[in-house]
């Protein structure tokens, strides 16, 4: 039984990360590309078309193997979590049907029609099916997102005698308090990863001394994007989601902000510091006090719980891996606020251009904002356990019971080696499109 | 309520098949008869044009089973995992093939993701006819052994085969004879259902040479359905029951029927005629099942 929870958490956890590389970058890219579209039809220059039409195509690139690594992640929830979707699928079968359905759509055809039929339907039209491509792939990361906050912060249900969760309420589904901030930290999210591959791109066409002329224009624009959003996802967006947090998960608030013993008043915000599970303490800690309490009741004296005042069975699972992903998280943000600043105060100077350590910076920190992103989601996903469903449906008791350890582990493989093959087929494809530049289009 | 999901979800799923389904076929038409690089050109470009928004409908009958029936979607896709996970890595390998074929200019790399198109269409048909196979044969719910549960009664698992390959054992695996001939069938099926949407939609040199193809093939498919007819009562003993009950559900085989007689006549009807013809055949032969 442990044996079979661990290889199925193991396999939906690689599934999911790797899957997730695709839709955080779209989702941002294909905002800019309406941004670089709609800038053509109002100045007339061309480059900024030419340069909707090359993120598109590395949209589109992203879109496929964001749909080939999305279809396992639905199949998933029957055979691997059979016992949960049995449970909850009156609910969340709910979003992530319409998800599949309506947002799936929306976006594979409209992005068709984008990369297909510029000549056919005229600048407005093309205008329009790009937003529309973009509205599709923010409705998939909405219905995504309400799914899981039902998980996080389960509203609107009644369960039945048979132990099934039922929807009574249909808009508490998507009026649920965790599930606005949750969106839109996620979105903002994935603009900073897209403002980071456009920059990235920018910097290395200026480096290379190849299209120079489109290199400025991304950088430019990238940088904007990423300054913005930047500053977005710390506040108010990041602030609200841990303002959420502590309210409804206390446990996981107490685990992710390493908090082993409650201090008598204000407590205080750990910067540095390795949770340390024998003795319940962190070693190496540098810590500002009452910080903490501050940001998140605007209170200096205001009392936190830490883990000491939860029964064991609460708290997650693996607090060190919680805590060390929040860690990682906030200060990648903080490092990209940094850099953005920087960045943006040069482009002001008009200096930007010509600072090459800047340059070579802003174009090798391009994994960066994908860490930062998936490390939130383990964030959420670590922070939620014990539970699959918050307090009310344990982890444990929502796997297959009829799939053994053996299987799982033998698909987990499998996965593994086809992923494998996906990741190198994706760099291969994506460093092309980037080596042929925005110039050569061939549609 | 259940009735109503249970047509829409009956309709998503037969659309699945008829539009998945010819996708599948051009990819076997592309392995076994596409011989020049002009004709794979083609015939992978008009695949290429449709798999993902076929693929939706896939995606939508999972959404929907999920919603309205989650005990039946959690039972059968635990219970058939090995198989629904090979057809999850088939459906990425097939999708790569198609999206990577074209995209360097080595004769290497595309015969190479044609033969993974094409290998993993052929192999796709197939599961999906082994899968209809289970549907008719049935399952051990709970996994009863000497009239004792294992399990809860709604959950089963299956292997993928039972060393005797036998349907009539107490724990006949995913794959036995019995499923097998569904699945050939399906396979030439869906052939002859992709060999006439590339007669209809591209104008490749193997076109008339293709009619010739869908006629043989036909002559298999009767072949095959008197024999699978032949073996039914193995598996179930009184297998017209429930149209002997139900008489108005004959019009299904009829459906079925239809379409083999239709496509005798491959090289005199229209293009567009056959091709009603075929969904016809794929029509009826998953209804009746």
């Amino acid at each position: 039984m442990e044996d079979m929870l661990f290889y199925d958490r193991l396999q939906f956890a690689f599934t999911i990360t790797f899957h997730y590389i695709f839709p955080q970058l779209t989702m941002g890219l294909s905002l800019m590309i309406v941004y670089f579209k709609w800038e053509f039809l109002r100045t007339k220059v061309e480059h900024y078309n030419n340069a909707a039409k090359f993120f598109m195509k590395i949209f589109a690139i992203n879109f496929t193997m964001g749909v080939v690594t999305g279809i396992p992640m639905e199949f998933q929830f029957g055979t691997n979590w059979a016992k949960f979707s049995e449970l909850t699928g009156g609910i969340i079968g709910q979003t992530l049907a319409m998800e599949g359905m309506f947002s799936f759509f929306l976006e594979s055809s409209f992005l068709a029609l984008f990369i297909f039929g510029e000549k056919l339907m005229g600048q407005k039209l093309h205008l329009l099916t790009g937003f529309l491509v973009f509205l599709g792939s923010w409705a998939s990361g909405w219905f995504i997102l309400a799914t899981n906050a039902w998980m996080q912060h389960p509203v609107g249900y009644e369960i039945l005698e048979n132990g099934k969760y039922v929807l009574e309420n249909f808009s508490a589904l998507f009026l649920n308090p965790w599930l606005l901030p949750a969106f839109l930290h996620n979105q903002v999210a994935s603009v900073v990863t897209s403002s980071f591959v456009v920059a990235s791109i920018g910097a290395f066409y200026i480096l290379r001394n190849k299209n120079v002329a489109y290199g400025k224009l991304f950088l430019k624009t990238g940088v904007i994007f990423g300054l913005v959003s930047s500053l977005l996802i710390a506040f108010p967006t990041g602030d609200w989601n841990a303002k959420n947090v502590a309210k409804y998960q206390p446990a996981s608030f107490a685990a992710m902000e390493g908090i082993f013993e409650t201090e008598h008043a204000g407590a205080e915000i750990v910067l540095v510091g390795q949770p340390n599970m024998v003795e319940k303490k962190l070693d190496n800690k540098i810590a500002v006090p009452n910080i903490l309490s501050f940001l998140t009741y605007q209170e200096w004296d205001k009392q936190i719980p830490g883990m000491d005042q939860f029964k064991q069975e609460e708290l997650p699972t693996n607090i060190p891996a919680l805590y060390y992903a929040y860690h990682i998280m906030v200060g990648l943000g903080t490092v990209f606020i940094g850099i953005m600043f920087l960045a943006g105060f040069f482009l002001w100077q008009k200096k930007l251009y010509n600072i090459k350590p800047l340059l070579w910076t802003i174009m090798f920190l391009v994994p960066f904002p994908y860490i930062a992103n998936l490390t939130g989601w383990y964030v959420a996903e670590l922070g939620r356990q014990p539970y699959l469903v918050y307090g009310l449906l344990k982890t444990s008791e929502g796997i297959s019971p009829t799939v053994s350890s053996g299987n799982t582990l033998f698909t987990l493989l499998g996965f593994v080696a086809l992923y494998m093959l996906l990741g190198l087929l994706f760099l291969v494809l994506v460093g092309k499109t980037i080596h042929q530049g925005p110039k050569t289009q061939t549609h | 309520m259940e009735i109503f999901w249970y047509i829409i979800i009956a309709i998503v799923l037969a659309m699945f098949f008829i539009l998945d389904g010819y996708d599948f076929g051009t990819g076997i038409v592309h392995l076994f008869f596409a011989k020049k690089e002009e004709d794979k050109e083609v015939i992978a470009k008009a695949a290429g044009l449709f798999w993902d928004s076929n693929e939706v409908w896939l995606v939508a009958a999972g959404g929907m089973l999920f919603m309205a029936f989650p005990t039946f979607y959690a039972s059968v896709f635990s219970g058939f995992y090995l198989p629904l996970i090979i057809v999850l890595w088939l459906i990425i390998f097939r999708a790569i093939g198609l999206e990577f074929r074209s995209q360097f200019n080595y004769q290497m790399w595309k015969d190479m993701w044609d033969k993974a198109f094409g290998v993993s269409s052929l192999l796709l048909a197939l599961f999906f006819g082994i899968a209809l196979g289970n549907i008719v044969r049935g399952v051990n719910l709970g996994g009863v052994e000497n009239g004792i549960s294992a399990y809860e009664a709604h959950y089963f698992f299956l292997p993928l085969w039972d060393a005797s390959f036998n349907p009539s054992t107490t724990h006949p695996g995913v794959i036995d004879w019995f499923t097998l001939t569904i699945g050939v069938i399906s396979v030439v099926v869906l052939t002859i259902h992709g060999a006439n949407w590339v007669i209809l939609k591209t104008n490749s040199s193997i076109n008339n040479k293709l009619k010739l193809t869908i006629f043989k093939l036909n002559i298999v498919l009767s072949a095959l359905t008197v024999f699978s007819l032949s073996i039914w009562h193995i598996i179930n003993p009184s297998p017209f029951k429930n149209f002997l009950e139900k008489p108005y559900l004959i019009v299904f085989p009829l459906i079925y029927f239809s379409g083999i007689i239709g496509l005798f006549f491959v090289k005199k009807n229209k293009n567009n005629t056959n091709f009603i013809f075929s969904t016809l055949l794929v029509l009826g032969g998953i209804t009746s099942l």
